[in-house]
């Protein structure tokens, strides 16, 4: 049947203009597809225009969300040349931080089998930490230092990754439902104004609010938001070269714990602000600042770094990570849904591991192999009643 | 007698002290609101980052500077003066030159937990610049933001010259230290304010070689009606308007300043005329020689404390950002009352109306007393504030800025001087990368996120940012909530010697 709006019509609609979306719409425009980005709000106006900008592999432990963090930092480095200069691509490394002993020895169990998965881990010694810090805190145990790990100001990649993707971006529209053909196969969507999208593959890209477009599509994704501050002290000359953070932050990003978490994660910028992430706490999606949690983190942060204790702080922030039970992204095709995609529930890692999932999704889209084990990022992983038919 | 009462001295050092209402603002509205909650009995505090009362609108100098009549330079002192000597013996706590740069609610489960269940910790860092950096914190059962307004700056090439300054800022020069911007001051913009800083200039010694306005002022003659509700300041501004003819200051309607022009200085100004849309009509430039610049485009509401705590707002006629409040001037968050220019720029006789009726709310909420009858007095004071909003909106109907005035800003024009920020890089990232609105316009450029934080080009950014580009056929978008947190900078070592949440580990 002829389309009314053929214009209208493309390969696939990715719903959300975040980092994941923008991934998404690269590669799958470097595929070969045409692509319509949606959006209810502006370009990186939710989790994305709300973070640091983490490309990390020294927080995670060996298994899927490692081998995705891998597979993302070469992409990262292919992408850099292109975004280097426009979304500040900082190849910077992280120094993760040991107080005392006690915690140096399990840094250094972590940093081994991180390293036999394919991550560079240096270990510096205490009384080298002021050749790579030199503003650092005395009497510290020690560190790993983890040069693969970088930093990107998200908005930037997003927005200059969806316009070299030359999608068709449609903002300020929000998707009310998603259009499906008698089989039940996607077809499209339409959106508040009453417009009618066509396409046979719609991307979930829509991060914190991936569980609710979900239900919209007649499915399910517990994605739950958990908020974190982030502080932006003044500009600055060039005190922190490295993204330091503590060596308990790994623990907070693993935890299942609702309460609030602080491990500051301290960090210089090219524009001279230093940024100090990053609590995490479930208390959903309020926006209300925290006094406690800009303590914490201002607290952890002036003893990493006692030279900004008398810094002032010009912004304090709230974002909300979107994460799934078990704090690994759904990534891939819902069966429950034929045509429709999931691209959300990165947690705080969304940024750095935003292209390989838009690899991975742009690999479903074609079909061809995704070259990663994806078992661990099947959507449908939390319908025990689906996972013998797919398994 | 007080509800509640404050600290008794012998509390140990630290402690916080509580209030029955927290006022933050000191200006005819937080006044207003401070002396009515006090003169019912409530304990009050009123911080303000002044070191004295009366806000931008009654700004005086200081004791020291001997200035025999502050009042030749206000409208009204005798309304503030009366206020002040109220307050005076009302018992409430004034705290000068303190800085509120955050408000947190607290648990319900406090004990002497306020208005709604609820219960609030006032923030503030202290010192003529909050240098000082003493901090301070201050509990209430309610909390009145009486925040005032900022001055609405649009750029235009030049503006960044020494000698450009806000026109708020040169009346507030000449109320605190009269001292005068220059001896030759062009004034510009937009709004009634232009008129009482060109009468203050030439009040106070100087020439005013142009009066560029760039509303017709026929907006005003679309509602006589309403307009004849306000026949007072009419009369006041024809005064003002005769005076500033009579000492030769020369008025340009229709016309804005496109251009600054100087080395070191300002030394001259383009003045155009403008069409309709505020376009400068090309042919119709002439330059004015000059030493100094206030330039002002009205002002805008000062928000920062209420949207943080997520508190409802709507767009003004004007196309600015101000807080919905209901007739007892509540907000949308149970607990925050607010009064004055944060609910829409309407004046210190506005202000101080809103003040009052919010004052006699929140005492009235936590004394428990029904509200179902008003008195006489609140009856009166609701007439008077629907007039003076009606009056209000009409003015801000008059002196909206017009879509074209991009048309005077050219690529490399600066709009965020603190980040360096142009012209040209906002409207890329508008055309080129889909940014619709400030927030996005500010991630992509870093327009905003400098010193000032967008309290300067803010307005500005956000009439560029929602002018096209990308993905246009779309908008508007939603007016993402600008939060601005903390209201004022903080040094690190305040926050982390703030008191620990005892309810968190």
């Amino acid at each position: 049947m002829p389309t009314r709006h053929p214009t209208a019509a493309s390969d696939v609609i990715v719903v959300g203009a975040g980092m994941i979306g923008a991934a998404c719409a690269y590669y799958a425009s470097r595929a070969g597809l045409s692509v319509t980005v949606l959006d209810r709000g502006p370009v990186a106006g939710g989790t994305t225009g709300a973070g640091e900008g983490n490309l990390l592999v020294s927080d995670k432990e060996p298994g899927p969300e490692l081998d995705l963090a891998l597979l993302s930092h070469r992409l990262w480095l292919e992408l850099a040349p292109a975004l280097r200069a426009e979304a500040e691509f900082e190849p910077k490394g992280g120094l993760v931080v040991a107080s005392d002993e006690t915690r140096l020895d399990a840094l250094r169990r972590f940093a081994k089998a991180q390293g036999d998965a394919g991550v560079v881990t240096v270990e510096i010694p205490g009384d080298r930490l002021h050749d790579l810090e030199p503003r650092l805190a005395e009497g510290l145990a020690g560190a790993f230092h983890y040069p693969q790990d970088a930093q990107v100001q998200p908005a930037l990649a997003a927005s200059h990754l969806l316009r070299a993707a030359g999608a068709r971006l449609r903002l300020g529209e929000e998707v009310t439902a998603l259009l499906t053909g008698p089989d039940g196969a996607v077809r499209g969507v339409r959106t508040a104004n009453g417009s009618r999208l066509h396409a046979p593959r719609v991307v979930n890209a829509a991060g914190t609010w991936g569980g609710a477009f979900a239900r919209l599509a007649g499915t399910e994704l517990p994605v739950l938001p958990r908020r974190g501050f982030v502080l932006v002290t003044e500009p600055l000359p060039r005190l922190v070269r490295h993204k330091v953070y503590a060596a308990d932050y790994v623990a907070d990003v693993a935890s299942d714990s609702a309460a609030l978490q602080t491990s500051a994660v301290v960090e210089g910028t090219p524009a001279g602000p230093v940024l100090i992430g990053a609590t995490r706490e479930r208390v959903g999606f309020d926006r209300t600042p925290s006094t406690e949690a800009l303590r914490r983190l201002a607290l952890g942060a002036a003893r990493l770094f006692p030279v900004l204790a008398g810094v002032r702080v010009m912004r304090a922030y709230a974002g909300f990570r979107p994460y799934l039970p078990d704090h690994l992204p759904a990534i891939g095709p819902d069966p429950r849904v034929p045509g429709l995609l999931h691209a959300c529930g990165h947690e705080g890692a969304g940024i750095g591991l935003a292209p390989a999932t838009g690899l991975l999704v742009s690999r479903f889209l074609t079909g061809t192999a995704p070259g990663l084990d994806i078992r661990p990022f099947r959507p449908e992983r939390f319908s025990p009643e689906l996972l013998g038919e797919t398994a | 007698m007080p509800l509640s009462t404050p600290n008794d001295p012998g509390a140990p050092a630290g402690r916080t002290e509580s209030y029955d209402l927290v006022v933050v603002g000191a200006g005819p509205a937080g006044l207003a609101g401070a002396v009515a909650a006090a003169e019912r009995g409530l304990s009050v505090a009123l911080l303000d980052g002044d070191a004295q009362l009366g806000g931008q609108f009654y700004r005086h100098p200081a004791p020291g500077l001997g200035a025999a009549a502050p009042e030749a330079l206000h409208h009204g002192w005798a309304a503030f003066d009366a206020l002040r000597r109220r307050w005076e013996g009302s018992g409430g706590v004034h705290l000068p030159q303190h800085h509120v740069w955050t408000v947190a609610g607290e648990r319900a489960a406090t004990p002497g937990a306020g208005a709604d269940g609820a219960s609030w910790v006032v923030h503030a860092v202290t010192g003529p610049d909050g240098d000082d950096e003493r901090s301070v914190a201050v509990r209430g059962r309610a909390v009145l933001l009486a925040t005032g307004a900022a001055e609405r700056h649009l750029p235009f090439p030049g503006w960044t010259l020494p000698g450009v300054i806000g026109a708020g800022g040169a009346q507030a020069m000449l109320k605190s230290g009269l001292v005068l911007p220059g001896g030759r001051v062009v004034v510009a913009g937009s709004g009634p304010l232009l008129l009482a800083v060109a009468s203050s200039m030439v009040t106070a010694g100087a020439r005013v070689p142009a009066l560029v306005e760039a509303s017709g002022y026929l907006g005003y003659a679309r509602r006589p009606d309403v307009l004849a509700t306000g026949p007072g300041k009419l009369v006041e501004a024809a005064g003002l308007v005769t005076r500033l003819l009579g000492r030769g200051a020369r008025p340009y309607p229709r016309h804005a300043v496109v251009r600054a022009h100087g080395t070191e200085r300002v030394e001259a100004v383009t003045v155009a005329r403008l069409d309709g849309d505020w376009r400068p009509v090309p042919g119709t430039e002439r330059r004015v020689p000059c030493d100094a610049v206030a330039v002002g485009h009205g002002l805008v509401p000062r928000i920062d404390l209420a949207t943080a705590l997520g508190c409802e707002t709507r767009r003004t006629v004007d196309g600015a950002v101000a807080l919905v409040v209901d007739p007892a001037q509540r907000t949308s968050v149970p607990g925050l009352w607010s009064a004055g220019e944060t609910a829409g720029v309407g004046g210190a006789l506005l202000a101080m109306t809103e003040g009052e009726l919010a004052g006699t709310a929140v005492a009235a909420r936590l004394r428990g007393v029904s509200v179902a009858r008003p008195s006489a007095r609140t009856r009166s004071l609701l007439r008077t504030r629907a007039r003076l909003r009606a009056f209000a909106d009409l003015m801000a109907a008059a002196h909206r800025p017009g879509d074209g005035w991009p048309a005077w800003l050219d690529d490399d024009t600066e709009v965020c001087r603190c980040e360096e920020v142009t012209a040209g890089r906002i409207g890329e990232a508008v055309e080129d990368l889909g940014a619709g609105d400030a927030r996005t316009v500010k991630l992509l450029t870093r327009a905003g996120m400098g010193w000032c934080q967008g309290r300067v080009c803010g307005p500005a950014v956000a009439c560029l940012a929602t002018r096209g580009g990308r993905g246009a056929e779309q908008r508007p978008l939603p007016a993402s909530p600008e939060r601005r947190s903390p209201a004022v900078p903080v040094r690190l070592s305040t926050l982390a010697a703030l008191d620990p949440d005892p309810g968190e580990d």
